[in-house]
Protein backbone atom coordinates (compact mmCIF):
# COMPACT_ATOMS: atom_id res chain seq x y z
CA UNK A 1 0.00 0.00 0.00
CA UNK A 2 0.92 3.56 -0.37
CA UNK A 3 -0.70 6.81 0.59
CA UNK A 4 -2.67 8.93 -1.84
CA UNK A 5 -3.89 12.52 -1.76
CA UNK A 6 -7.60 13.17 -2.30
CA UNK A 7 -7.36 15.79 -5.04
CA UNK A 8 -10.73 17.42 -4.30
CA UNK A 9 -9.58 18.08 -0.71
CA UNK A 10 -6.02 19.24 -1.45
CA UNK A 11 -5.52 22.98 -0.87
CA UNK A 12 -2.22 22.81 -2.73
CA UNK A 13 -0.44 24.32 0.25
CA UNK A 14 2.69 22.21 -0.46
CA UNK A 15 3.32 21.43 3.23
CA UNK A 16 3.60 17.68 2.50
CA UNK A 17 6.14 17.95 -0.31
CA UNK A 18 9.31 18.72 1.71
CA UNK A 19 8.28 16.39 4.57
CA UNK A 20 8.29 13.25 2.44
CA UNK A 21 11.45 11.22 3.21
CA UNK A 22 11.13 9.43 -0.14
CA UNK A 23 10.67 12.51 -2.33
CA UNK A 24 7.50 10.83 -3.58
CA UNK A 25 5.30 13.95 -3.62
CA UNK A 26 5.05 16.38 -6.54
CA UNK A 27 2.66 18.96 -7.93
CA UNK A 28 0.40 17.96 -10.81
CA UNK A 29 -2.47 19.98 -12.28
CA UNK A 30 -2.68 22.37 -9.36
CA UNK A 31 -2.71 19.81 -6.53
CA UNK A 32 -0.14 17.46 -5.06
CA UNK A 33 0.14 13.74 -5.77
CA UNK A 34 2.08 10.84 -4.30
CA UNK A 35 4.08 8.47 -6.47
CA UNK A 36 2.94 5.05 -5.15
CA UNK A 37 6.14 3.43 -6.34
CA UNK A 38 8.21 5.61 -4.07
CA UNK A 39 5.88 5.82 -1.04
CA UNK A 40 6.86 3.64 1.92
CA UNK A 41 4.15 5.00 4.27
CA UNK A 42 7.21 6.44 6.06
CA UNK A 43 8.01 2.96 7.47
CA UNK A 44 11.58 2.92 8.72
CA UNK A 45 11.70 6.72 8.74
CA UNK A 46 9.01 7.96 11.10
CA UNK A 47 6.25 6.61 13.33
CA UNK A 48 3.50 8.08 11.18
CA UNK A 49 3.19 9.09 7.52
CA UNK A 50 4.50 12.65 7.42
CA UNK A 51 2.16 13.91 4.69
CA UNK A 52 -0.90 12.99 6.76
CA UNK A 53 0.60 14.49 9.93
CA UNK A 54 1.28 17.90 8.36
CA UNK A 55 -1.77 18.13 6.05
CA UNK A 56 -4.17 20.92 7.13
CA UNK A 57 -7.25 19.09 5.84
CA UNK A 58 -8.38 15.93 7.67
CA UNK A 59 -8.65 12.69 5.67
CA UNK A 60 -6.82 14.05 2.65
CA UNK A 61 -3.61 11.99 2.78
CA UNK A 62 -5.06 8.49 3.11
CA UNK A 63 -4.03 4.87 2.55
CA UNK A 64 -4.55 3.83 -1.05
CA UNK A 65 -6.01 0.33 -0.72
CA UNK A 66 -5.51 -0.47 -4.38
CA UNK A 67 -1.84 -1.10 -3.65
CA UNK A 68 -0.48 -3.99 -1.57
CA UNK A 69 0.86 -3.08 1.84
CA UNK A 70 4.44 -1.82 1.66
CA UNK A 71 6.93 -4.45 2.82
CA UNK A 72 10.13 -3.06 4.29
CA UNK A 73 13.27 -4.84 3.03
CA UNK A 74 14.23 -7.68 5.37
CA UNK B 1 -30.28 35.26 9.56
CA UNK B 2 -31.84 38.08 11.49
CA UNK B 3 -28.87 40.21 12.36
CA UNK B 4 -30.70 42.35 14.90
CA UNK B 5 -31.85 39.36 16.90
CA UNK B 6 -28.40 37.88 16.83
CA UNK B 7 -26.93 41.14 18.03
CA UNK B 8 -29.38 41.43 20.90
CA UNK B 9 -28.76 37.81 21.78
CA UNK B 10 -25.07 38.57 22.05
CA UNK B 11 -25.67 41.47 24.37
CA UNK B 12 -26.24 39.17 27.34
CA UNK B 13 -22.89 37.42 26.98
CA UNK B 14 -21.34 40.73 26.13
CA UNK B 15 -21.97 42.43 29.43
CA UNK B 16 -20.36 39.55 31.36
CA UNK B 17 -17.37 39.50 29.07
CA UNK B 18 -17.00 43.25 29.33
CA UNK B 19 -17.17 43.16 33.11
CA UNK B 20 -14.38 40.57 33.06
CA UNK B 21 -12.21 42.75 30.88
CA UNK B 22 -12.81 45.82 32.99
CA UNK B 23 -11.91 43.80 36.09
CA UNK B 24 -8.75 42.53 34.40
CA UNK B 25 -8.01 46.09 33.33
CA UNK B 26 -8.24 47.38 36.90
CA UNK B 27 -5.91 44.63 38.11
CA UNK B 28 -3.50 45.17 35.25
CA UNK B 29 -3.22 48.88 35.73
CA UNK B 30 -3.06 48.44 39.47
CA UNK B 31 0.17 46.51 39.25
CA UNK B 32 1.71 48.54 36.46
CA UNK B 33 4.91 50.38 37.11
CA UNK B 34 4.70 54.06 37.85
CA UNK B 35 5.15 56.64 35.17
CA UNK B 36 5.12 56.08 31.46
CA UNK B 37 8.77 56.60 30.75
CA UNK B 38 9.19 53.31 28.94
CA UNK B 39 6.21 53.84 26.69
CA UNK B 40 6.60 55.21 23.23
CA UNK B 41 3.36 56.48 21.80
CA UNK B 42 3.35 54.91 18.39
CA UNK B 43 -0.29 53.94 18.40
CA UNK B 44 -1.53 57.49 18.05
CA UNK B 45 1.49 59.72 17.89
CA UNK B 46 1.73 62.07 14.94
CA UNK B 47 5.49 62.19 15.00
CA UNK B 48 8.61 60.88 16.60
CA UNK B 49 7.30 61.73 20.06
CA UNK B 50 9.41 60.07 22.72
CA UNK B 51 10.78 57.32 20.47
CA UNK B 52 14.57 56.96 20.28
CA UNK B 53 15.81 58.13 16.87
CA UNK B 54 17.04 54.70 15.75
CA UNK B 55 13.61 53.18 16.39
CA UNK B 56 11.79 56.10 14.77
CA UNK B 57 13.90 55.58 11.65
CA UNK B 58 12.72 51.98 11.54
CA UNK B 59 9.01 52.68 11.99
CA UNK B 60 8.42 56.08 10.43
CA UNK B 61 7.53 54.74 7.00
CA UNK B 62 6.20 51.33 8.02
CA UNK B 63 2.40 51.48 7.77
CA UNK B 64 1.86 48.59 10.18
CA UNK B 65 4.23 49.83 12.89
CA UNK B 66 3.22 53.50 12.85
CA UNK B 67 -0.41 54.57 12.83
CA UNK B 68 0.55 57.90 11.38
CA UNK B 69 2.71 56.39 8.62
CA UNK B 70 -0.16 54.27 7.36
CA UNK B 71 -1.92 57.32 5.96
CA UNK B 72 1.08 58.00 3.74
CA UNK B 73 2.97 54.77 3.05
CA UNK B 74 1.87 51.52 1.49
CA UNK B 75 2.84 47.90 1.98
CA UNK B 76 2.55 44.75 0.00
CA UNK B 77 2.45 41.08 0.85
CA UNK B 78 3.68 38.39 -1.49
CA UNK B 79 2.08 34.98 -1.13
CA UNK B 80 5.15 32.76 -1.44
CA UNK B 81 4.53 30.73 1.71
CA UNK B 82 1.51 28.44 1.34
CA UNK B 83 2.48 25.71 3.83
CA UNK B 84 1.69 25.93 7.54
CA UNK B 85 2.94 23.99 10.54
CA UNK B 86 0.04 24.55 12.92
CA UNK B 87 -3.74 24.46 12.77
CA UNK B 88 -5.83 27.31 14.23
CA UNK B 89 -9.55 27.10 14.92
CA UNK B 90 -10.12 30.47 13.23
CA UNK B 91 -8.44 29.48 9.98
CA UNK B 92 -9.63 27.33 7.11
CA UNK B 93 -7.20 26.94 4.26
CA UNK B 94 -9.73 25.41 1.91
CA UNK B 95 -11.79 28.54 1.55
CA UNK B 96 -10.62 30.98 -1.11
CA UNK B 97 -12.90 33.72 -2.36
CA UNK B 98 -11.44 36.57 -4.38
CA UNK B 99 -13.48 39.02 -2.36
CA UNK B 100 -12.39 37.73 1.03
CA UNK B 101 -10.50 40.23 3.09
CA UNK B 102 -8.83 38.37 5.91
CA UNK B 103 -5.48 36.78 6.67
CA UNK B 104 -4.68 33.39 5.22
CA UNK B 105 -6.55 34.00 1.99
CA UNK B 106 -4.91 34.61 -1.37
CA UNK B 107 -5.99 34.37 -4.98
CA UNK B 108 -2.75 32.90 -6.31
CA UNK B 109 0.55 31.82 -4.85
CA UNK B 110 3.84 33.02 -6.28
CA UNK B 111 7.32 31.61 -6.74
CA UNK B 112 10.14 33.72 -5.21
CA UNK B 113 11.10 34.90 -8.71
CA UNK B 114 7.53 35.97 -9.52
CA UNK B 115 7.32 37.68 -6.13
CA UNK B 116 10.51 39.67 -6.74
CA UNK B 117 9.21 40.84 -10.10
CA UNK B 118 5.90 41.80 -8.52
CA UNK B 119 7.64 43.86 -5.85
CA UNK B 120 9.56 45.81 -8.49
CA UNK B 121 6.41 46.36 -10.55
CA UNK B 122 4.42 47.61 -7.57
CA UNK B 123 7.25 49.78 -6.21
CA UNK B 124 7.62 51.43 -9.60
CA UNK B 125 3.89 52.12 -9.86
CA UNK B 126 3.28 53.10 -6.21
CA UNK B 127 6.29 55.20 -5.07
CA UNK B 128 5.04 55.28 -1.47
CA UNK B 129 5.28 51.47 -1.26
CA UNK B 130 8.04 51.07 1.33
CA UNK B 131 7.44 47.70 2.94
CA UNK B 132 7.40 44.13 1.67
CA UNK B 133 5.97 41.54 3.98
CA UNK B 134 5.64 37.80 3.79
CA UNK B 135 2.63 36.75 5.78
CA UNK B 136 1.59 33.48 4.30
CA UNK B 137 -1.01 32.43 3.34
CA UNK B 138 0.54 29.71 5.53
CA UNK B 139 3.53 30.46 7.73
CA UNK B 140 6.66 32.06 6.22
CA UNK B 141 8.94 29.99 8.43
CA UNK B 142 7.21 26.75 7.49
CA UNK B 143 8.46 27.63 3.97
CA UNK B 144 11.93 28.90 4.87
CA UNK B 145 13.52 28.31 1.47
CA UNK B 146 10.86 30.22 -0.46
CA UNK B 147 10.71 33.02 2.11
CA UNK B 148 14.45 33.62 2.29
CA UNK B 149 14.96 33.26 -1.45
CA UNK B 150 12.38 36.04 -1.91
CA UNK B 151 14.18 38.27 0.60
CA UNK B 152 17.49 37.62 -1.11
CA UNK B 153 16.15 38.60 -4.53
CA UNK B 154 14.51 41.77 -3.23
CA UNK B 155 17.56 42.83 -1.23
CA UNK B 156 19.50 42.65 -4.46
CA UNK B 157 17.06 44.47 -6.78
CA UNK B 158 15.24 46.90 -4.49
CA UNK B 159 17.50 47.56 -1.53
CA UNK B 160 15.47 50.52 -0.23
CA UNK B 161 12.46 48.34 0.54
CA UNK B 162 12.01 47.26 4.14
CA UNK B 163 11.46 43.56 4.69
CA UNK B 164 9.19 42.08 7.28
CA UNK B 165 7.49 38.82 8.04
CA UNK B 166 4.63 37.55 10.12
CA UNK B 167 4.82 34.13 11.78
CA UNK B 168 3.07 31.90 14.27
CA UNK B 169 6.45 31.52 15.97
CA UNK B 170 6.71 27.71 16.10
CA UNK B 171 9.78 27.59 13.85
CA UNK B 172 11.04 31.05 14.80
CA UNK B 173 13.96 30.16 17.12
CA UNK B 174 15.53 28.09 14.31
CA UNK B 175 15.56 31.03 11.90
CA UNK B 176 16.34 34.12 13.96
CA UNK B 177 19.93 34.41 12.74
CA UNK B 178 18.91 34.06 9.09
CA UNK B 179 16.22 36.72 9.61
CA UNK B 180 18.80 39.07 11.13
CA UNK B 181 21.19 38.28 8.25
CA UNK B 182 18.68 39.56 5.68
CA UNK B 183 18.29 42.87 7.58
CA UNK B 184 14.67 42.11 8.34
CA UNK B 185 13.93 44.63 11.04
CA UNK B 186 10.27 43.98 11.66
CA UNK B 187 8.80 40.63 12.70
CA UNK B 188 5.24 39.99 13.75
CA UNK B 189 4.38 36.98 15.91
CA UNK B 190 0.79 35.90 16.44
CA UNK B 191 0.51 35.08 20.13
CA UNK B 192 -3.01 34.27 21.32
CA UNK B 193 -2.09 32.77 24.69
CA UNK B 194 0.70 32.11 27.16
CA UNK B 195 -1.28 29.43 29.01
CA UNK B 196 -1.43 26.04 27.26
CA UNK B 197 -4.86 25.37 28.82
CA UNK B 198 -6.17 28.35 26.87
CA UNK B 199 -4.09 27.42 23.84
CA UNK B 200 -5.62 23.95 23.64
CA UNK B 201 -8.97 25.63 22.85
CA UNK B 202 -7.45 27.61 19.98
CA UNK B 203 -4.97 25.20 18.38
CA UNK B 204 -6.05 21.61 17.63
CA UNK B 205 -2.50 20.60 16.64
CA UNK B 206 1.02 21.67 15.76
CA UNK B 207 3.54 19.81 13.58
CA UNK B 208 7.05 19.85 14.97
CA UNK B 209 10.09 17.68 14.34
CA UNK B 210 8.21 15.14 12.26
CA UNK B 211 5.40 14.72 14.74
CA UNK B 212 1.88 16.04 15.17
CA UNK B 213 1.22 17.19 18.72
CA UNK B 214 -2.29 17.86 20.03
CA UNK B 215 -4.03 19.39 23.05
CA UNK B 216 -2.08 20.80 25.97
CA UNK B 217 1.21 19.43 24.70
CA UNK B 218 0.81 21.23 21.36
CA UNK B 219 -0.05 24.55 22.96
CA UNK B 220 2.80 24.25 25.47
CA UNK B 221 5.28 23.66 22.69
CA UNK B 222 3.90 26.58 20.71
CA UNK B 223 3.94 29.12 23.55
CA UNK B 224 7.47 28.12 24.63
CA UNK B 225 8.79 28.51 21.08
CA UNK B 226 6.94 31.81 20.54
CA UNK B 227 8.31 33.44 23.67
CA UNK B 228 11.81 32.09 23.04
CA UNK B 229 11.71 33.46 19.49
CA UNK B 230 10.47 36.83 20.72
CA UNK B 231 13.33 37.08 23.21
CA UNK B 232 15.89 36.10 20.58
CA UNK B 233 14.61 38.76 18.16
CA UNK B 234 14.51 41.61 20.65
CA UNK B 235 18.02 40.70 21.85
CA UNK B 236 19.15 41.33 18.28
CA UNK B 237 17.41 44.69 18.07
CA UNK B 238 14.69 43.49 15.68
CA UNK B 239 11.36 45.23 16.29
CA UNK B 240 8.60 42.81 17.19
CA UNK B 241 4.89 43.30 16.89
CA UNK B 242 2.63 40.81 18.59
CA UNK B 243 -0.73 40.07 17.00
CA UNK B 244 -3.45 38.56 19.18
CA UNK B 245 -6.87 37.44 18.06
CA UNK B 246 -9.51 38.35 20.65
CA UNK B 247 -11.85 35.38 21.09
CA UNK B 248 -14.61 36.18 23.61
CA UNK B 249 -14.96 33.54 26.30
CA UNK B 250 -11.69 31.85 25.33
CA UNK B 251 -8.80 34.30 25.59
CA UNK B 252 -10.34 37.76 26.03
CA UNK B 253 -9.43 38.20 29.70
CA UNK B 254 -6.25 36.17 29.23
CA UNK B 255 -4.88 38.63 26.64
CA UNK B 256 -4.05 41.05 29.44
CA UNK B 257 -1.63 38.37 30.67
CA UNK B 258 -0.30 37.87 27.15
CA UNK B 259 0.28 41.62 26.94
CA UNK B 260 2.30 41.51 30.17
CA UNK B 261 4.35 38.52 28.96
CA UNK B 262 5.28 40.01 25.59
CA UNK B 263 5.94 43.45 27.02
CA UNK B 264 8.42 42.01 29.50
CA UNK B 265 10.21 40.27 26.62
CA UNK B 266 10.68 43.47 24.69
CA UNK B 267 7.83 43.45 22.14
CA UNK B 268 7.44 46.89 20.58
CA UNK B 269 3.79 46.90 19.62
CA UNK B 270 0.71 44.85 20.50
CA UNK B 271 -2.10 44.45 18.01
CA UNK B 272 -5.29 42.98 19.45
CA UNK B 273 -7.66 42.11 16.61
CA UNK B 274 -11.27 40.95 16.70
CA UNK B 275 -11.94 37.32 15.78
CA UNK B 276 -13.30 37.00 12.25
CA UNK B 277 -15.81 34.20 12.44
CA UNK B 278 -18.69 33.30 10.23
CA UNK B 279 -20.17 29.92 9.28
CA UNK B 280 -19.43 30.38 5.56
CA UNK B 281 -15.69 30.53 6.30
CA UNK B 282 -15.90 26.88 7.34
CA UNK B 283 -13.59 27.39 10.33
CA UNK B 284 -14.09 25.53 13.61
CA UNK B 285 -15.08 28.79 15.31
CA UNK B 286 -17.28 29.80 12.38
CA UNK B 287 -19.15 26.51 12.51
CA UNK B 288 -19.52 26.24 16.29
CA UNK B 289 -21.00 29.72 16.56
CA UNK B 290 -18.08 31.33 18.40
CA UNK B 291 -18.77 35.07 18.20
CA UNK B 292 -16.30 37.91 17.73
CA UNK B 293 -16.09 40.84 20.16
CA UNK B 294 -18.18 44.02 19.95
CA UNK B 295 -16.48 47.35 19.31
CA UNK B 296 -16.79 48.28 22.98
CA UNK B 297 -15.28 44.99 24.20
CA UNK B 298 -12.36 45.31 21.80
CA UNK B 299 -11.65 48.91 22.77
CA UNK B 300 -11.88 48.14 26.50
CA UNK B 301 -9.29 45.39 26.12
CA UNK B 302 -7.00 47.54 23.97
CA UNK B 303 -7.30 50.40 26.46
CA UNK B 304 -6.48 48.09 29.35
CA UNK B 305 -3.27 46.93 27.70
CA UNK B 306 -2.16 50.42 26.77
CA UNK B 307 -0.52 51.18 30.11
CA UNK B 308 3.08 51.09 29.00
CA UNK B 309 2.96 49.54 25.60
CA UNK B 310 2.07 50.77 22.15
CA UNK B 311 -1.21 49.34 20.94
CA UNK B 312 -1.89 49.06 17.25
CA UNK B 313 -5.42 50.20 16.43
CA UNK B 314 -5.24 50.61 12.69
CA UNK B 315 -4.93 46.98 11.62
CA UNK B 316 -7.21 45.97 8.74
CA UNK B 317 -6.52 42.22 9.04
CA UNK B 318 -5.44 42.13 5.43
CA UNK B 319 -4.94 39.27 3.03
CA UNK B 320 -1.58 37.58 2.52
CA UNK B 321 -1.42 39.11 -0.98
CA UNK B 322 -2.65 42.64 -0.21
CA UNK B 323 -1.14 45.60 -2.08
CA UNK B 324 -1.43 49.30 -1.31
CA UNK B 325 -2.26 51.55 1.61
CA UNK B 326 -3.85 49.76 4.57
CA UNK B 327 -7.57 49.76 3.95
CA UNK B 328 -7.25 49.63 0.20
CA UNK B 329 -6.32 46.63 -1.88
CA UNK B 330 -4.82 47.09 -5.31
CA UNK B 331 -3.78 43.46 -5.71
CA UNK B 332 -6.10 43.05 -8.73
CA UNK B 333 -3.87 45.48 -10.65
CA UNK B 334 -0.88 43.23 -10.11
CA UNK B 335 -1.87 39.70 -11.02
CA UNK B 336 0.93 37.41 -12.20
CA UNK B 337 -0.17 37.70 -15.85
CA UNK B 338 -0.06 41.48 -15.71
CA UNK B 339 3.28 41.63 -13.90
CA UNK B 340 5.02 39.29 -16.26
CA UNK B 341 3.87 41.47 -19.16
CA UNK B 342 5.07 44.67 -17.46
CA UNK B 343 8.22 46.45 -18.50
CA UNK B 344 9.54 47.52 -15.12
CA UNK B 345 11.87 50.45 -14.69
CA UNK B 346 12.91 50.69 -11.03
CA UNK B 347 13.82 54.31 -10.44
CA UNK B 348 15.24 54.76 -6.95
CA UNK B 349 15.68 58.54 -7.34
CA UNK B 350 12.07 59.29 -8.26
CA UNK B 351 10.91 57.11 -5.37
CA UNK B 352 13.07 59.15 -3.00
CA UNK B 353 11.75 62.43 -4.43
CA UNK B 354 8.15 61.32 -4.00
CA UNK B 355 8.78 60.20 -0.43
CA UNK B 356 10.34 63.59 0.37
CA UNK B 357 7.05 65.23 -0.65
CA UNK B 358 5.15 62.85 1.60
CA UNK B 359 7.36 63.90 4.51
CA UNK B 360 6.48 67.59 3.90
CA UNK B 361 2.79 66.71 4.03
CA UNK B 362 3.29 64.94 7.35
CA UNK B 363 5.07 67.91 8.90
CA UNK B 364 2.20 70.24 7.92
CA UNK B 365 -0.31 67.91 9.55
CA UNK B 366 1.64 67.71 12.81
CA UNK B 367 1.95 71.52 12.96
CA UNK B 368 -1.82 71.93 12.53
CA UNK B 369 -2.50 69.51 15.37
CA UNK B 370 -0.04 71.17 17.75
CA UNK B 371 -1.63 74.56 17.18
CA UNK B 372 -5.09 73.31 18.08
CA UNK B 373 -3.89 71.21 21.01
CA UNK B 374 -2.39 74.33 22.59
CA UNK B 375 -5.81 75.97 22.48
CA UNK B 376 -7.27 73.08 24.53
CA UNK B 377 -4.79 73.65 27.33
CA UNK B 378 -7.12 75.63 29.60
CA UNK B 379 -10.13 73.30 29.22
CA UNK B 380 -11.21 71.07 32.08
CA UNK B 381 -13.78 68.35 31.66
CA UNK B 382 -14.22 64.62 32.34
CA UNK B 383 -16.09 64.15 29.10
CA UNK B 384 -14.57 61.59 26.77
CA UNK B 385 -16.38 60.69 23.57
CA UNK B 386 -15.92 59.04 20.20
CA UNK B 387 -16.37 60.55 16.75
CA UNK B 388 -16.23 58.89 13.33
CA UNK B 389 -14.37 60.39 10.38
CA UNK B 390 -14.74 59.76 6.63
CA UNK B 391 -11.29 60.05 5.07
CA UNK B 392 -9.43 58.96 1.99
CA UNK B 393 -6.09 59.48 3.74
CA UNK B 394 -3.43 62.15 4.27
CA UNK B 395 -5.02 62.97 7.64
CA UNK B 396 -7.84 64.97 6.03
CA UNK B 397 -11.64 64.88 6.25
CA UNK B 398 -11.92 64.30 2.54
CA UNK B 399 -14.48 61.55 1.90
CA UNK B 400 -18.20 61.81 1.20
CA UNK B 401 -20.41 60.04 3.72
CA UNK B 402 -21.99 57.86 1.04
CA UNK B 403 -18.68 56.81 -0.50
CA UNK B 404 -16.94 55.77 2.69
CA UNK B 405 -16.01 52.08 2.92
CA UNK B 406 -14.76 52.59 6.45
CA UNK B 407 -14.72 55.25 9.14
CA UNK B 408 -11.85 56.17 11.41
CA UNK B 409 -12.83 56.42 15.07
CA UNK B 410 -11.23 59.08 17.26
CA UNK B 411 -11.57 59.51 21.01
CA UNK B 412 -11.82 63.12 22.12
CA UNK B 413 -11.03 64.44 25.57
CA UNK B 414 -9.30 67.50 26.98
CA UNK B 415 -6.06 65.56 26.41
CA UNK B 416 -6.64 65.86 22.67
CA UNK B 417 -7.76 63.63 19.83
CA UNK B 418 -6.64 60.01 19.89
CA UNK B 419 -7.07 57.55 17.05
CA UNK B 420 -8.69 54.37 18.42
CA UNK B 421 -9.73 52.29 15.43
CA UNK B 422 -11.57 51.72 12.19
CA UNK B 423 -15.07 50.55 11.37
CA UNK B 424 -15.79 48.85 8.12
CA UNK B 425 -19.09 49.80 6.54
CA UNK B 426 -18.64 48.32 3.08
CA UNK B 427 -21.25 46.07 1.58
CA UNK B 428 -20.93 42.34 1.81
CA UNK B 429 -21.68 39.22 -0.17
CA UNK B 430 -24.23 36.85 1.36
CA UNK B 431 -23.25 37.26 4.96
CA UNK B 432 -26.75 37.93 6.20
CA UNK B 433 -26.50 41.66 5.71
CA UNK B 434 -26.73 41.94 1.92
CA UNK B 435 -30.33 43.06 1.64
CA UNK B 436 -30.31 45.56 4.42
CA UNK B 437 -30.36 49.27 4.05
CA UNK B 438 -26.74 50.36 3.99
CA UNK B 439 -27.48 53.39 6.14
CA UNK B 440 -28.70 51.16 8.98
CA UNK B 441 -25.47 49.20 8.61
CA UNK B 442 -23.40 52.35 8.95
CA UNK B 443 -25.34 53.52 11.98
CA UNK B 444 -24.80 50.15 13.69
CA UNK B 445 -21.06 50.34 12.94
CA UNK B 446 -20.62 53.85 14.42
CA UNK B 447 -23.40 53.69 16.99
CA UNK B 448 -20.94 54.46 19.81
CA UNK B 449 -19.97 57.80 18.21
CA UNK B 450 -21.41 61.23 19.05
CA UNK B 451 -20.64 62.72 15.65
CA UNK B 452 -19.48 61.80 12.18
CA UNK B 453 -17.16 64.14 10.23
CA UNK B 454 -17.58 64.08 6.46
CA UNK B 455 -16.57 66.12 3.41
CA UNK B 456 -20.18 66.06 2.21
CA UNK B 457 -23.46 64.37 3.08
CA UNK B 458 -26.94 64.24 1.55
CA UNK B 459 -30.13 65.46 3.24
CA UNK B 460 -31.72 62.06 3.89
CA UNK B 461 -28.81 60.34 5.64
CA UNK B 462 -28.25 63.56 7.58
CA UNK B 463 -31.77 63.42 9.03
CA UNK B 464 -31.48 59.70 9.83
CA UNK B 465 -28.15 60.18 11.60
CA UNK B 466 -29.59 62.96 13.74
CA UNK B 467 -32.53 60.70 14.59
CA UNK B 468 -30.03 58.04 15.70
CA UNK B 469 -28.30 60.61 17.92
CA UNK B 470 -25.17 60.97 15.76
CA UNK B 471 -24.39 64.53 14.69
CA UNK B 472 -23.33 64.81 11.03
CA UNK B 473 -20.55 67.41 10.74
CA UNK B 474 -19.71 68.71 7.26
CA UNK B 475 -18.28 72.10 8.25
CA UNK B 476 -14.66 70.90 8.22
CA UNK B 477 -14.51 69.50 4.69
CA UNK B 478 -10.92 68.92 3.45
CA UNK B 479 -9.39 70.12 6.72
CA UNK B 480 -7.04 68.18 9.06
CA UNK B 481 -8.83 65.56 11.16
CA UNK B 482 -7.28 66.21 14.55
CA UNK B 483 -7.45 69.99 14.32
CA UNK B 484 -11.10 69.88 13.22
CA UNK B 485 -12.09 67.31 15.83
CA UNK B 486 -10.54 69.35 18.63
CA UNK B 487 -12.24 72.54 17.40
CA UNK B 488 -15.59 70.72 17.33
CA UNK B 489 -14.95 69.20 20.76
CA UNK B 490 -14.22 72.59 22.33
CA UNK B 491 -17.50 73.86 20.93
CA UNK B 492 -19.27 70.74 22.26
CA UNK B 493 -17.84 71.31 25.75
CA UNK B 494 -18.96 74.96 25.63
CA UNK B 495 -22.50 73.90 24.70
CA UNK B 496 -22.63 71.37 27.53
CA UNK B 497 -21.36 74.01 29.94
CA UNK B 498 -23.94 76.55 28.87
CA UNK B 499 -26.70 73.95 29.18
CA UNK B 500 -27.54 74.12 25.50
CA UNK B 501 -27.03 70.38 25.15
CA UNK B 502 -26.85 67.53 27.62
CA UNK B 503 -23.94 65.07 27.39
CA UNK B 504 -25.10 61.44 27.28
CA UNK B 505 -23.28 58.14 26.81
CA UNK B 506 -23.66 56.27 23.53
CA UNK B 507 -24.28 52.52 23.18
CA UNK B 508 -22.08 49.79 21.73
CA UNK B 509 -21.27 49.26 18.05
CA UNK B 510 -20.90 46.26 15.81
CA UNK B 511 -17.67 45.04 14.21
CA UNK B 512 -18.56 43.99 10.69
CA UNK B 513 -17.00 40.95 9.11
CA UNK B 514 -17.16 39.08 5.87
CA UNK B 515 -16.14 39.44 2.28
CA UNK B 516 -16.27 42.62 0.30
CA UNK B 517 -18.82 42.74 -2.50
CA UNK B 518 -16.18 44.32 -4.71
CA UNK B 519 -12.46 44.28 -4.06
CA UNK B 520 -11.59 47.76 -2.81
Amino acid sequence: MALKIVASQCTSCSACEPECPNVAIYEKNGTFVIDPKKCTECLGHYDVPQCAAVCPVDDTCIIDTSYPRYQPPA
Amino acid sequence: MDATTQHEGDAVGTSDALAGILQAKAEHQGCGTSGGSGKASCGSSAGQGDLPTEIWEKVKNHPCYSEEAHHHYARMHVAVAPACNIQCNYCNRKYDCANESRPGVVSEKLTPEQAAKKVLAVASTIPQMTVLGIAGPGDPLANPEKTFKTFELINRTAPDIKLCLSTNGLALPDHVDTIAGFNVDHVTITINMVDPEVGAKIYPWVFWKHKRYTGYEAAKLLTDRQLQGLEMLTERGILCKVNSVMIPGINDNHLVEVNRAVKSRGAFLHNIMPLISSPEHGTVFGLNGQRGPTAQELKALQDSCEGEMNMMRHCRQCRADAVGLLGEDRSAEFTTDKIMAMDVNYDLESRKAYQALVEEERVAKVAAKQEELASLAGEQSDIKLLVAVATKGSGLINEHFGHAKEFQVWELSTAGAKFVGHRRVDLYCQGGYGEEDSLETIIRAINDCHAVFVAKIGGCPKADLIKAGIEPVDGFAHEFIEKSAITWFKDYLAKVKSGEIEHTQRGDAEIRQGALISAA
